[in-house]
Protein backbone atom coordinates (compact mmCIF):
# COMPACT_ATOMS: atom_id res chain seq x y z
CA UNK A 1 0.00 0.00 0.00
CA UNK A 2 1.41 3.38 -1.01
CA UNK A 3 1.77 6.06 1.65
CA UNK A 4 0.36 9.59 1.46
CA UNK A 5 3.89 10.85 0.68
CA UNK A 6 4.16 8.47 -2.27
CA UNK A 7 0.70 9.51 -3.45
CA UNK A 8 1.77 13.18 -3.39
CA UNK A 9 4.76 12.36 -5.61
CA UNK A 10 2.57 10.47 -8.10
CA UNK A 11 0.03 13.29 -8.02
CA UNK A 12 2.71 15.88 -8.79
CA UNK A 13 4.04 13.81 -11.68
CA UNK A 14 0.85 14.52 -13.64
CA UNK A 15 1.78 18.21 -13.88
CA UNK A 16 4.34 19.62 -16.33
CA UNK A 17 4.58 23.33 -15.47
CA UNK A 18 3.92 23.10 -11.75
CA UNK A 19 7.05 22.40 -9.71
CA UNK A 20 6.71 19.30 -7.53
CA UNK A 21 7.66 21.43 -4.52
CA UNK A 22 4.38 23.35 -4.92
CA UNK A 23 2.37 20.19 -4.36
CA UNK A 24 1.94 18.85 -0.84
CA UNK A 25 -0.75 16.84 0.93
CA UNK A 26 -2.46 20.13 1.86
CA UNK A 27 -2.43 21.71 -1.61
CA UNK A 28 -5.84 22.92 -2.80
CA UNK A 29 -5.26 21.44 -6.22
CA UNK A 30 -8.21 22.95 -8.09
CA UNK A 31 -6.57 26.36 -7.49
CA UNK A 32 -3.32 25.45 -9.25
CA UNK A 33 -2.83 27.47 -12.47
CA UNK A 34 -2.14 24.32 -14.45
CA UNK A 35 -5.23 22.48 -13.15
CA UNK A 36 -7.56 21.29 -15.92
CA UNK A 37 -10.17 18.63 -16.52
CA UNK A 38 -7.59 16.72 -18.56
CA UNK A 39 -5.28 16.56 -15.56
CA UNK A 40 -8.31 15.31 -13.63
CA UNK A 41 -8.59 12.47 -16.15
CA UNK A 42 -4.91 11.62 -15.89
CA UNK A 43 -5.22 11.50 -12.08
CA UNK A 44 -8.08 9.00 -12.39
CA UNK A 45 -5.98 6.93 -14.80
CA UNK A 46 -2.92 7.15 -12.49
CA UNK A 47 -4.98 5.95 -9.50
CA UNK A 48 -6.36 3.09 -11.60
CA UNK A 49 -2.82 2.09 -12.61
CA UNK A 50 -1.14 2.48 -9.22
CA UNK A 51 -3.94 1.46 -6.83
CA UNK A 52 -6.34 -0.56 -8.99
CA UNK A 53 -9.12 1.82 -7.95
CA UNK A 54 -11.63 3.33 -10.40
CA UNK A 55 -12.30 6.85 -9.08
CA UNK A 56 -15.30 8.73 -10.42
CA UNK A 57 -15.16 12.25 -11.84
CA UNK A 58 -17.12 13.37 -8.78
CA UNK A 59 -14.42 12.02 -6.45
CA UNK A 60 -11.92 14.41 -8.01
CA UNK A 61 -14.40 17.28 -8.13
CA UNK A 62 -15.39 17.03 -4.48
CA UNK A 63 -11.83 16.62 -3.15
CA UNK A 64 -10.28 19.88 -1.99
CA UNK A 65 -6.74 18.88 -1.06
CA UNK A 66 -4.41 16.19 -2.37
CA UNK A 67 -4.89 14.34 0.90
CA UNK A 68 -8.69 14.36 0.42
CA UNK A 69 -8.23 12.50 -2.85
CA UNK A 70 -5.81 10.05 -1.22
CA UNK A 71 -8.42 9.34 1.48
CA UNK A 72 -11.01 8.61 -1.20
CA UNK A 73 -8.65 6.10 -2.76
CA UNK A 74 -8.21 4.46 0.66
CA UNK A 75 -11.97 4.37 1.17
CA UNK A 76 -12.37 2.35 -2.04
CA UNK A 77 -9.69 -0.06 -0.89
CA UNK A 78 -11.46 -0.81 2.40
CA UNK B 1 -51.39 0.69 -46.07
CA UNK B 2 -48.52 1.99 -48.22
CA UNK B 3 -45.36 1.96 -46.08
CA UNK B 4 -41.90 1.51 -47.62
CA UNK B 5 -40.42 1.81 -44.10
CA UNK B 6 -42.18 -1.33 -42.88
CA UNK B 7 -40.16 -4.34 -41.71
CA UNK B 8 -43.09 -6.71 -42.08
CA UNK B 9 -41.92 -10.24 -42.79
CA UNK B 10 -38.24 -9.39 -42.38
CA UNK B 11 -36.09 -11.29 -39.90
CA UNK B 12 -33.70 -8.98 -38.04
CA UNK B 13 -30.87 -9.95 -35.67
CA UNK B 14 -30.06 -7.33 -33.00
CA UNK B 15 -26.89 -7.63 -30.88
CA UNK B 16 -26.44 -5.83 -27.58
CA UNK B 17 -30.21 -6.10 -27.22
CA UNK B 18 -30.23 -6.26 -23.41
CA UNK B 19 -30.24 -2.52 -22.90
CA UNK B 20 -30.08 0.99 -24.35
CA UNK B 21 -30.14 1.50 -28.12
CA UNK B 22 -30.11 -2.26 -28.79
CA UNK B 23 -33.17 -2.92 -26.64
CA UNK B 24 -35.09 0.00 -28.18
CA UNK B 25 -34.11 -1.11 -31.68
CA UNK B 26 -35.36 -4.65 -31.04
CA UNK B 27 -38.70 -3.41 -29.66
CA UNK B 28 -39.23 -0.81 -32.42
CA UNK B 29 -38.35 -3.36 -35.13
CA UNK B 30 -40.99 -5.69 -33.71
CA UNK B 31 -43.54 -2.85 -33.80
CA UNK B 32 -42.65 -2.35 -37.47
CA UNK B 33 -43.56 -5.98 -38.16
CA UNK B 34 -40.19 -7.73 -38.07
CA UNK B 35 -39.37 -11.14 -36.67
CA UNK B 36 -36.70 -10.13 -34.20
CA UNK B 37 -33.82 -12.24 -32.92
CA UNK B 38 -32.38 -10.62 -29.82
CA UNK B 39 -28.95 -11.54 -28.52
CA UNK B 40 -26.89 -10.51 -25.51
CA UNK B 41 -24.80 -11.98 -22.72
CA UNK B 42 -27.11 -11.54 -19.75
CA UNK B 43 -30.12 -13.87 -19.85
CA UNK B 44 -32.17 -11.97 -17.27
CA UNK B 45 -31.80 -8.59 -18.97
CA UNK B 46 -32.20 -10.02 -22.46
CA UNK B 47 -35.43 -11.70 -21.35
CA UNK B 48 -36.76 -8.26 -20.37
CA UNK B 49 -36.23 -6.99 -23.92
CA UNK B 50 -37.69 -10.20 -25.33
CA UNK B 51 -40.82 -9.82 -23.20
CA UNK B 52 -41.33 -6.30 -24.56
CA UNK B 53 -41.27 -7.37 -28.21
CA UNK B 54 -44.54 -6.69 -30.02
CA UNK B 55 -46.29 -9.94 -30.97
CA UNK B 56 -49.41 -8.40 -32.51
CA UNK B 57 -48.16 -9.13 -36.05
CA UNK B 58 -47.96 -12.82 -35.20
CA UNK B 59 -44.22 -12.50 -35.50
CA UNK B 60 -41.87 -15.28 -34.54
CA UNK B 61 -39.31 -13.73 -32.19
CA UNK B 62 -36.28 -15.53 -30.83
CA UNK B 63 -33.86 -14.97 -27.98
CA UNK B 64 -30.31 -16.34 -28.14
CA UNK B 65 -27.81 -15.87 -25.32
CA UNK B 66 -24.35 -15.27 -26.79
CA UNK B 67 -21.02 -13.71 -25.87
CA UNK B 68 -19.67 -12.07 -29.02
CA UNK B 69 -16.15 -12.15 -27.56
CA UNK B 70 -16.26 -15.95 -27.55
CA UNK B 71 -15.75 -17.71 -30.90
CA UNK B 72 -17.68 -20.85 -29.91
CA UNK B 73 -20.58 -18.70 -28.77
CA UNK B 74 -20.53 -16.71 -32.04
CA UNK B 75 -20.53 -19.92 -34.09
CA UNK B 76 -23.46 -21.26 -32.09
CA UNK B 77 -25.37 -17.98 -32.58
CA UNK B 78 -24.74 -18.04 -36.34
CA UNK B 79 -25.94 -21.68 -36.49
CA UNK B 80 -29.22 -20.77 -34.80
CA UNK B 81 -30.25 -17.61 -36.67
CA UNK B 82 -31.78 -18.95 -39.85
CA UNK B 83 -31.74 -16.70 -42.93
CA UNK B 84 -31.71 -12.98 -42.12
CA UNK B 85 -32.94 -9.82 -43.83
CA UNK B 86 -31.07 -7.54 -41.49
CA UNK B 87 -28.44 -7.36 -38.75
CA UNK B 88 -27.97 -4.57 -36.22
CA UNK B 89 -24.50 -4.65 -34.70
CA UNK B 90 -25.08 -2.69 -31.58
CA UNK B 91 -23.04 -4.22 -28.74
CA UNK B 92 -20.44 -1.79 -27.39
CA UNK B 93 -18.38 -0.72 -24.38
CA UNK B 94 -16.40 2.29 -23.23
CA UNK B 95 -13.25 2.81 -21.16
CA UNK B 96 -12.21 6.39 -20.44
CA UNK B 97 -8.41 6.83 -20.46
CA UNK B 98 -6.08 9.65 -21.46
CA UNK B 99 -3.94 8.45 -24.39
CA UNK B 100 -0.79 8.49 -22.27
CA UNK B 101 -2.27 5.87 -19.91
CA UNK B 102 -3.69 3.47 -22.50
CA UNK B 103 -2.34 -0.06 -22.20
CA UNK B 104 -2.58 -2.98 -24.58
CA UNK B 105 -5.23 -4.49 -22.31
CA UNK B 106 -7.43 -1.35 -22.55
CA UNK B 107 -7.00 -1.24 -26.32
CA UNK B 108 -7.83 -4.92 -26.72
CA UNK B 109 -10.89 -4.68 -24.47
CA UNK B 110 -12.49 -1.73 -26.29
CA UNK B 111 -11.48 -2.65 -29.84
CA UNK B 112 -12.51 -6.27 -29.29
CA UNK B 113 -16.01 -5.27 -28.16
CA UNK B 114 -16.65 -2.24 -30.37
CA UNK B 115 -14.93 -3.23 -33.59
CA UNK B 116 -13.88 -6.87 -33.84
CA UNK B 117 -17.04 -8.39 -32.33
CA UNK B 118 -19.22 -6.70 -34.99
CA UNK B 119 -16.78 -7.43 -37.80
CA UNK B 120 -16.45 -11.07 -36.72
CA UNK B 121 -20.19 -11.68 -36.40
CA UNK B 122 -20.93 -10.04 -39.77
CA UNK B 123 -18.09 -11.95 -41.41
CA UNK B 124 -19.36 -15.25 -39.96
CA UNK B 125 -22.95 -14.58 -41.05
CA UNK B 126 -21.71 -13.88 -44.60
CA UNK B 127 -19.53 -16.97 -44.70
CA UNK B 128 -22.42 -19.16 -43.54
CA UNK B 129 -24.68 -17.49 -46.13
CA UNK B 130 -27.15 -16.33 -43.51
CA UNK B 131 -27.75 -12.97 -45.17
CA UNK B 132 -30.41 -12.95 -47.86
CA UNK B 133 -29.82 -11.08 -51.12
CA UNK B 134 -30.73 -7.40 -50.64
CA UNK B 135 -30.41 -7.67 -46.87
CA UNK B 136 -29.14 -4.79 -44.76
CA UNK B 137 -26.38 -4.59 -42.15
CA UNK B 138 -26.38 -1.67 -39.71
CA UNK B 139 -23.53 -0.80 -37.37
CA UNK B 140 -24.03 1.43 -34.35
CA UNK B 141 -21.05 3.76 -34.51
CA UNK B 142 -20.90 7.16 -32.76
CA UNK B 143 -20.27 10.85 -33.40
CA UNK B 144 -17.00 9.96 -31.67
CA UNK B 145 -15.86 8.47 -35.00
CA UNK B 146 -15.61 12.07 -36.28
CA UNK B 147 -15.11 14.13 -33.17
CA UNK B 148 -13.01 13.72 -30.06
CA UNK B 149 -12.85 14.80 -26.44
CA UNK B 150 -10.27 14.14 -23.72
CA UNK B 151 -10.24 10.57 -22.45
CA UNK B 152 -12.33 9.20 -25.32
CA UNK B 153 -9.49 7.96 -27.56
CA UNK B 154 -10.29 4.26 -27.23
CA UNK B 155 -13.98 4.75 -27.89
CA UNK B 156 -13.34 7.15 -30.79
CA UNK B 157 -10.65 4.94 -32.33
CA UNK B 158 -12.76 1.79 -32.10
CA UNK B 159 -15.84 3.51 -33.56
CA UNK B 160 -13.76 5.03 -36.39
CA UNK B 161 -12.37 1.55 -37.11
CA UNK B 162 -15.86 0.08 -37.08
CA UNK B 163 -17.02 2.76 -39.52
CA UNK B 164 -14.15 2.00 -41.90
CA UNK B 165 -15.03 -1.71 -41.76
CA UNK B 166 -18.67 -0.82 -42.49
CA UNK B 167 -17.55 0.86 -45.72
CA UNK B 168 -15.45 -2.18 -46.63
CA UNK B 169 -18.43 -4.48 -46.09
CA UNK B 170 -20.51 -2.11 -48.26
CA UNK B 171 -17.98 -2.36 -51.10
CA UNK B 172 -17.37 -6.10 -50.87
CA UNK B 173 -20.98 -7.21 -50.38
CA UNK B 174 -22.52 -4.91 -52.99
CA UNK B 175 -22.51 -7.55 -55.72
CA UNK B 176 -24.83 -9.64 -53.53
CA UNK B 177 -27.10 -6.64 -53.11
CA UNK B 178 -26.27 -6.59 -49.40
CA UNK B 179 -26.06 -3.08 -47.97
CA UNK B 180 -23.98 -1.89 -45.00
CA UNK B 181 -24.49 1.44 -43.23
CA UNK B 182 -23.81 3.05 -39.87
CA UNK B 183 -25.69 5.28 -37.49
CA UNK B 184 -23.65 7.75 -35.46
CA UNK B 185 -25.53 8.77 -32.33
CA UNK B 186 -24.59 11.69 -30.13
CA UNK B 187 -25.24 11.38 -26.41
CA UNK B 188 -28.16 9.04 -25.82
CA UNK B 189 -29.61 8.47 -22.38
CA UNK B 190 -28.38 4.94 -21.70
CA UNK B 191 -26.67 3.07 -18.89
CA UNK B 192 -23.33 3.28 -20.76
CA UNK B 193 -23.51 7.08 -20.54
CA UNK B 194 -24.83 7.18 -16.97
CA UNK B 195 -21.83 5.12 -15.84
CA UNK B 196 -19.27 7.28 -17.63
CA UNK B 197 -20.31 10.89 -17.08
CA UNK B 198 -20.98 12.97 -13.97
CA UNK B 199 -24.11 15.09 -13.58
CA UNK B 200 -22.01 18.25 -14.13
CA UNK B 201 -20.48 16.85 -17.33
CA UNK B 202 -23.97 16.00 -18.57
CA UNK B 203 -25.21 19.55 -17.92
CA UNK B 204 -22.21 21.03 -19.75
CA UNK B 205 -22.66 18.60 -22.61
CA UNK B 206 -26.30 19.55 -23.04
CA UNK B 207 -25.20 23.04 -24.16
CA UNK B 208 -23.58 21.39 -27.20
CA UNK B 209 -26.93 20.04 -28.44
CA UNK B 210 -28.88 22.57 -30.58
CA UNK B 211 -32.11 20.60 -30.18
CA UNK B 212 -31.61 21.04 -26.44
CA UNK B 213 -31.92 17.46 -25.29
CA UNK B 214 -29.97 14.24 -25.34
CA UNK B 215 -31.17 11.40 -27.54
CA UNK B 216 -33.65 8.74 -26.56
CA UNK B 217 -32.75 5.19 -27.60
CA UNK B 218 -35.80 5.27 -29.91
CA UNK B 219 -34.40 8.29 -31.81
CA UNK B 220 -31.55 6.05 -32.93
CA UNK B 221 -33.74 2.97 -33.38
CA UNK B 222 -35.88 4.82 -35.94
CA UNK B 223 -32.79 5.75 -37.99
CA UNK B 224 -31.72 2.11 -37.86
CA UNK B 225 -35.20 1.03 -39.01
CA UNK B 226 -34.90 3.31 -42.04
CA UNK B 227 -31.56 1.67 -42.92
CA UNK B 228 -33.03 -1.83 -42.47
CA UNK B 229 -36.13 -1.11 -44.53
CA UNK B 230 -36.63 -1.11 -48.30
CA UNK B 231 -36.95 2.69 -48.10
CA UNK B 232 -33.11 2.79 -48.04
CA UNK B 233 -32.70 0.31 -50.91
CA UNK B 234 -30.28 2.66 -52.74
CA UNK B 235 -28.29 3.60 -49.63
CA UNK B 236 -25.05 1.79 -48.79
CA UNK B 237 -21.75 2.73 -47.14
CA UNK B 238 -23.26 5.78 -45.54
CA UNK B 239 -22.81 7.28 -42.09
CA UNK B 240 -26.04 8.68 -40.72
CA UNK B 241 -25.54 11.18 -37.94
CA UNK B 242 -28.33 11.15 -35.33
CA UNK B 243 -27.25 13.72 -32.79
CA UNK B 244 -29.73 16.53 -32.14
CA UNK B 245 -27.47 18.84 -34.17
CA UNK B 246 -24.32 18.25 -32.07
CA UNK B 247 -22.03 18.05 -35.11
CA UNK B 248 -23.27 21.44 -36.37
CA UNK B 249 -21.21 23.15 -33.69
Amino acid sequence: MKSLEEFVVLFAEQFDDTDASEITAATVFHDLDEWSSIIGLTLIAMVDEEFGVALKGDDVKTSVTVEDLYNKVLAYLK
Amino acid sequence: MYNPFSLKGKTILVTGASSGIGAATAVECSKMGANVIVTGRNEERLKKTFDHLDISFGANHLMIIADLADETSVNSLVEQTGILDGVVNNAGVNRVKPVTFIKQDDFDYVFQSNAWAAVNLTRSLCRKKKLRKNSSIVFTSSVSAFFNAPGRALYAGSKAALTAFMRSFAVELSDKGIRANAVHPGLVETKLIAENLTEEELQNNLKEYPLNRFGKPEDVAWAIIYLLSDASAWVTGTSMIVDGGFMLK
